[in-house]
């Protein structure tokens, strides 16, 4: 009993179900017949997505995943899904072909970059440093790396109008009851 | 060895994530649902950068600054994707992208 309570058994036991949440939440953001329940799981998807980042090692971009892509991105996409085309609607069905089409693409690039990571041997730097601090963190962010910060930046910048811009297409009056 | 110290697991799960969301991409017709499928297959992505960050790289804060890049790129992504989706279903009443073809000659 207390052998199965280890912290390395009860760490992979957690890691076995942040990996099955993962793979889960992808299944059900793909798979699902109703859009809302894609975006759910999307999120399942990167909860597990960012337990996966705190067994890397850095809780802090497992915190940002968090913020970012469950509290920014899902939350946008539930926005379009209310804005976009009513669930009550009778949808088309699927067409056959096309999934086995598409299960065979994703087969094909899943089986070759398998064989290919099987086939690589990857090497280790020689000398590795063990500085995992956010503090380290920022200070890349400020020095080597600042001209990418400064772009990022303004790429969310320029984002942020152009999508407002862009959703504002169209909306004067009368323009909806077209 | 245990499994979550190995880079091997790691390399697998993200092929993994990425094969379901090259699938989304190919088989959903719904724009919003392919937006899904692509942030399926940017975490993958973000999944590898990690892994190679945490088992090979010489200095372990270049991969998490990569990720948080990623991360950054994918927000201003969705963000752009999600007014042009909300556009066109102003202008054509319909998110499906077999009927949203306006451009067909």
């Amino acid at each position: 009993m207390s052998a199965w309570l280890s912290p390395q058994h009860l760490a992979a036991a957690a890691f076995v179900l942040v990996v099955a949440l993962t793979i889960l939440g992808a299944v059900i953001a793909v798979a699902a017949r109703k859009i809302f329940h894609n975006v759910l799981g999307l999120a399942l998807a990167l909860f597990g997505v960012s337990g996966l980042f705190v067994y890397l090692n850095s809780p802090f971009v497992a915190l940002m995943e968090i913020l970012i892509y469950v509290g920014a991105i899902c939350i946008a996409i539930c926005f379009a899904v209310m804005l976009s085309e009513p669930q009550y609607l009778p949808r088309p069905p699927r067409n056959p072909l096309k999934i086995q089409a598409a299960l065979a693409g994703a087969l094909a690039v899943f089986i070759f970059l398998g064989m290919l990571l099987k086939k690589t041997t990857w090497v280790p730097a020689p000398e590795r440093s063990s500085d995992w601090s956010v503090i380290t963190l920022g200070h890349y962010l400020l020095t080597t790396y600042s001209l990418i910060f400064e772009l990022i930046s303004l790429l969310l910048l320029v984002a942020m109008l152009g999508a407002m811009v862009t959703a504002r297409g169209g909306r004067s009056r009368g323009a909806l009851k077209r | 060895m245990l499994l979550f110290d190995q880079l091997q697991t790691y390399l697998y799960l993200a092929l993994v994530l990425f094969a379901i969301g090259l699938y989304g991409v190919l088989a959903r017709r719904n724009l919003i649902a392919v937006l899904i499928s692509v942030e399926l297959m940017l975490n993958a992505a973000s999944i590898n950068f990690m892994a190679f960050n945490r088992f090979l790289a010489p200095h372990p804060a270049v991969g998490q600054i990569f990720t948080l890049f990623i991360m950054a790129v994918a927000a201003a992504e969705a963000a752009i994707a999600l007014s042009i989706i909300i556009a066109v279903y102003r202008k054509l009443q319909t998110v499906n992208i077999d009927q949203a073809t306006e451009l067909r000659g």
